[in-house]
């Protein structure tokens, strides 16, 4: 028997321990007790964030699966849906980037594709520190091979994300990885042990020593001991999985596989128990029966052992053949281990014997959820700026080629060119854009996929910071001519035992919730990172949105790039005087802080849907969202990608500065035909829209001209050439340094 | 048992991309002394053969079958039981 | 023409050559499995795809050349078939010996997928038949192991007798180093066997072949394949 002292040591609370022995009516033996440590850990049963997370949107008229299986699934007509799900591999990544990355790549495509889909694009949003420090540089390094080697290997086109550096991410990075699957209605799968006396098979890879306790591990700080838990990371077999994918997509066609489950943290303890519990049945298996890598392995070693590429099946009793035959056809094993029962136990044998027996329910959703204390942080207390004291830069044209160069804003292609992006050839607007746009064979639909995040905003105004991260990422699908569909989430914060991480985390959550509300746009499927500190320094406050958006005509989509001399140049909706937050701020002037842009959902709906119309009534050439940089960066880049200049002038009642690089929300520029534009002014009037001239395409330099009340004209001059330089070659200036 | 360790290495003259980086990363680390790096591969093999003669003939058949290429690589082997 | 897309474990750009075959060139076209035999006259053009064979675990290519379907392929070869390997098709081509030389990784040891400029050297090849000499061509790449190595006889030769078909090159058609995206000798991105019915390519024409993936460059490879085939039906026909 296992008492208190040895539960201490696996991380359970005596509260959760006592919990335990009222489930079982007795004390839980060693194995038990393990596979509770593991299922209630943080990582997997969200104990911390379960109350919070009840105020996501999560259903809607095209919904067909929330949060609480392998991955959410959305319709998108014609007998299709998009099914899909992000994921972290934070603590991995920083102890072995290459290979957490890897894994965490092979993760979540098995959520995919265990709900019957073929996994069709992979986005990963990733963050580190400042790429100067010899220690991020490698960890950067490792973490985009290991995605990119994984991805590639697999066939699955890597078509965007986010790549964001801050020192407050310096020894934990992030790594979040999404994957995106197209499905037929009729034939998705579910995680479910049901039917009395079905069998329970295990396909896939032996079974080894690797990963134990890695759902624990997730779960609690980094520390100098983390880098001598290096056993507790996983090693990832790409080429295995292609073989896996394959083969389950075959299975899944039959109508005899009653439920598939991917083992991924907490191995065979968590597939069998959540398949179990989501059927309301039991499930008896004996761990001898479990093909093993390495010899004398303990039950408790293969119970919780997260060797990776591996996934439960559960069967119509008498079908085992023929999901033997479809494996070997692959050349993997498929090797019955149990059956499905009516008791509701999770009962593992050995040889058979009892070894352990605890209620599949219990140990899936039983874990005590906790409501943890929130306090604001005090530094909150005082983020107003005094803008008066901040004086504008003499020489601005300097300043824009700056932050042209800044990793933050420059190109990412050092990065996305090491991912096969065009396998498939789905991919219709390429990595670079502000979304990545598929096509879908066979129909005129395409999809557009983002991940956003901005953690300084949320570290800012938590709140403000989680309605901004949706309002942006539907923003980036709006631009590209779609109309956003879903959210995914991946929720990263520091310890949320501290009061002021559990604030952070409230009120992003919060933001989110009403952001994603208003925007029609449910959150499906998700995760939640805590943890992420390392010696009392805590990340940003990072919440990460992967969102979906439809096109009904691929044809008609969008991208950022100029296209044509002559065409007018437009900004719908407003510019302020926000500058706090601003990477201008931060990082030209040396002030970091103030308050973050605000969003006005209202607004912020309304810009989008007269930049949908536009779009889809086919006369816009160019749409691009405002961020980071604000809109003297956002009208560069639109010059850089299409390789032409700009010319125009803005007069407001704003700070020169402000216009150009401030962050305001709710913005949007496009470039049309000139005989188009009253036809734009018509639809924006409609809505309620402002809509400003800013100039119009045009051969040769990015010029514009501020005339702001009260200030003195301010000139931007700059040959594209030189803006694109920088904006080019920054990261990888830095890396290769 | 016998256990064959085998060596696989680019020829001597074939451009090794990876040694390349390897000498140019030692060579930022401060080791001036390096002169050339070749980076190749080690693969370990066990052999239920008990001849030696036998095991040598099976693993030269391997190496020229599949484990180098003939065209970039040559291979070196040892023999222990 | 009748078309087999040879499905190695680890391929992925199967499906890829499959949908333009089939779909875009309205081709009867089938999946062979790497398990699987066929006889040399049942297809006019077989397609290695590319992807990871085997995870390209000890050496892109390495492995998949010892399969079934792989005794096949080498026998149409023989009898003259029309064989296409593209990307991880050309490495195991390479390593079956149908093409000389050998791949290595890129030169700087990373991925590298984006588009790239051909120049096409040779348009005698039942390949190549729709482009004009020395045009410049722009397809993708993707690829971790593109960087073609052959000793200064075997390049020799493959320049005496014509058989160097594509060059990674520059806008204007320079060759050059600049161009060169993965080290590969002469700036090499596909060549031939000298019979001329075996073509190996690292970039993929497959993947620019519709309007709405920006270039239909690749297509031509395909038609040309095609008029060559169709030309030698009607000829043998008669």
């Amino acid at each position: 028997m296992a008492g208190r002292e040895e539960a201490k040591k696996l991380g359970l609370a005596d509260y959760e321990y006592d919990e335990i022995v009222k489930t079982l009516g007795r004390m839980p033996n060693h194995l038990e007790l393990g596979m509770y440590s593991v299922m209630w850990s943080e990582h997997c049963s969200y104990k911390n964030s379960k109350p919070v997370l009840k105020r996501f949107p999560t259903s809607g008229p095209r919904v067909l699966q929330g949060p609480g299986e392998n991955a959410g699934i959305v319709d998108i007509g014609d007998n299709l849906a998009v099914v899909m799900k992000i994921e972290s591999h934070n603590h991995p990544s920083a102890v072995e980037p290459y290979q957490g990355a890897a894994t965490g790549v092979g993760g979540i495509i098995r959520d995919i594709f265990t709900m019957g889909a073929r996994p069709v694009a992979l986005l990963d949003s990733l963050r580190f520190g400042n790429l100067d420090d010899p220690r991020v540089k490698y960890l950067f390094g490792g973490v985009v091979s290991g995605i990119a080697d994984y991805g590639n290997c697999m066939g699955i086109p890597t078509v965007g994300g986010e790549v964001y550096f801050d020192d407050s991410y310096r020894d934990n990075p992030l790594v979040n990885a999404m994957c995106v699957g197209i499905i037929r209605r009729d034939r998705i799968v579910r995680g479910k042990a049901a039917g009395v006396g079905n069998s329970v098979m295990l396909v896939g890879s032996a079974t080894g020593r690797d990963g134990m306790h890695g759902a624990s591990f997730a779960s609690e700080e980094l520390s100098e001991d983390s880098v001598a838990k290096r056993p507790s990371v996983q090693v990832g077999d790409p080429f295995t999985e292609k073989l896996l994918l394959e083969a389950c997509l075959e299975l899944l066609k039959n109508e005899w596989v009653i439920g598939v489950q991917d083992l991924g943290a907490a191995g065979l303890t968590s597939a069998s128990c959540e398949t179990a519990a989501r059927a309301g049945s039991g499930i008896e298996l004996d761990v001898c029966l479990v093909p093993r890598r390495e010899e004398n392995m303990t039950p408790y070693e293969v119970m919780i052992s997260e060797s990776q590429e591996r996934m439960l099946v559960i069967v119509e009793k008498g079908h085992e053949e023929e999901v033997k035959k479809i494996f070997e056809k692959w050349d993997l094993n498929a090797v019955k281990i149990g059956t499905v029962t009516a008791d509701g136990m999770l009962r593992v044998k050995e040889n058979g014997t009892i070894v352990a027996e605890v209620p599949a329910k219990s140990l899936a959703d039983g874990a005590p959820s906790i409501k943890r204390e929130s306090r604001k942080p005090s530094y909150l207390e005082n983020i107003d700026l005094d803008l008066s004291s901040i004086k504008i830069p003499a020489d601005l044209n300097s300043v824009l080629l700056k932050l042209m160069s800044l990793p933050n804003i420059a190109s990412k292609a050092w990065v996305y060119q090491q991912y096969d992006y065009s396998v498939r050839t789905d991919t219709v607007v390429s990595p670079g854009s502000d979304a990545a746009v598929l096509r879908i064979k066979g129909t005129k639909k395409g999809i557009a996929l983002t991940t956003d995040g901005n953690g300084y905003y949320c570290f800012l105004d938590p709140y403000e910071g989680g309605k901004q991260v949706v309002a942006e990422a539907a923003r980036n699908l709006v631009v590209s001519g779609a109309k956003p569909l879903a959210i995914t989430d991946c929720l990263n914060f520091g310890n949320p035992e501290k009061p002021e991480v559990y604030y952070q985390f409230e009120k992003c959550v919060n933001g989110m919730a009403e952001a994603a509300s208003f925007l029609n746009t449910p959150v499906i499927s998700g995760n939640v990172s805590f943890y992420n500190e390392t010696k009392d320094r805590a990340i940003y406050p990072t919440p990460v949105v992967g969102m979906v958006g439809l096109l009904e005509d691929v044809e008609k989509r969008c991208t950022m790039e100029f296209k044509k001399d002559g065409d007018i140049v437009v900004l719908l909706g407003e510019n302020t005087e926000e500058l706090g937050g601003s990477l201008y701020l931060k990082e030209i002037i040396g002030v970091p802080g103030g308050r973050p842009p605000r969003v006005n959902l209202d607004m912020e709906k309304k810009v989008q849907d007269c930049c949908l119309k536009a779009i889809e009534l086919g006369f816009v050439h160019s749409a691009h969202d405002v961020s980071e940089g604000g809109l003297a960066a956002a009208i560069a880049e639109s010059c850089i990608a299409g390789n032409i200049g700009f010319s125009g002038e803005i007069e407001t009642e704003v700070r020169p500065d402000a216009v150009l690089f401030g962050e305001a929300q709710a913005r949007i520029i496009l470039s049309l035909p000139e005989e188009n534009l009253s036809l734009l002014q018509q639809i924006a009037r409609e809505l309620g829209v402002k809509i400003t001239v800013l100039g119009f395409v045009k051969c040769g330099n990015f010029r514009l001209e501020v005339k702001s009340k009260g200030y003195n004209v301010r000139k931007l001059d700059i040959p594209v050439d030189k803006l694109a330089l920088g904006w080019r070659n920054a990261i990888k200036w830095k890396v290769e340094s | 048992m016998i256990n064959a360790r085998i060596h696989v290495r680019f020829k001597s003259g074939v451009l090794d991309p990876q040694g390349t980086a390897v000498k140019g990363a030692l060579k930022q680390l401060g080791f001036e002394n390096v002169v050339d790096v070749r980076v190749g591969k080690l693969i370990e093999v066990k052999l239920n053969v008990e001849d030696e003669k036998d095991a040598k003939d099976e693993i030269k058949s391997m190496c020229e079958k599949l484990l180098a290429n003939p065209v970039i690589e040559d291979y070196s082997f040892e023999l222990s039981v | 023409m009748k078309c087999a897309v040879i499905m190695f474990p680890g391929s992925n750009c199967d499906i890829d050559c499959y949908h333009v075959l089939s779909e875009v060139m309205g081709q009867p076209t089938e999946y062979v499995f790497h398990k699987e035999k066929f006889s040399p006259g049942d297809f006019d053009l077989i397609v290695l795809p590319g992807g990871f064979s085997y995870g390209d675990y000890l050496r892109a290519g390495a492995i998949a050349r010892f399969s079934p379907a792989m005794d096949s392929v080498l026998k149409a070869a023989e009898a003259g078939r029309l064989i296409i390997g593209i990307c991880n098709g050309f490495q195991i081509l390479l390593e079956a010996k149908l093409l000389p030389g050998a791949m290595k990784v890129n030169k700087d040891l990373k991925f590298h997928c984006h588009d790239v400029f051909l120049r096409v050297d040779n348009v005698e090849t039942p390949f190549t038949g729709l482009y004009k000499k020395g045009e410049v061509i722009r397809l993708p790449i993707a690829h971790g192991a593109g960087n073609y190595y052959a000793d200064a006889q075997t390049i020799e030769k493959l320049e005496a007798e014509n058989r160097i078909v594509f060059r990674y090159c520059d806008r204007s058609g320079n060759v050059s180093d600049a161009a060169n995206p993965n080290g590969s000798v002469k700036n090499i991105a596909g060549i031939i066997n000298k019979q001329g019915n075996i073509l190996g390519m690292m970039p993929h024409p497959e993947r620019a072949s519709e309007d709405i993936l920006g270039s239909v460059d690749g297509k031509r490879l395909f038609k040309s394949i095609l008029r060559c085939i169709e030309g030698r039906t009607t000829i043998y026909g008669r």
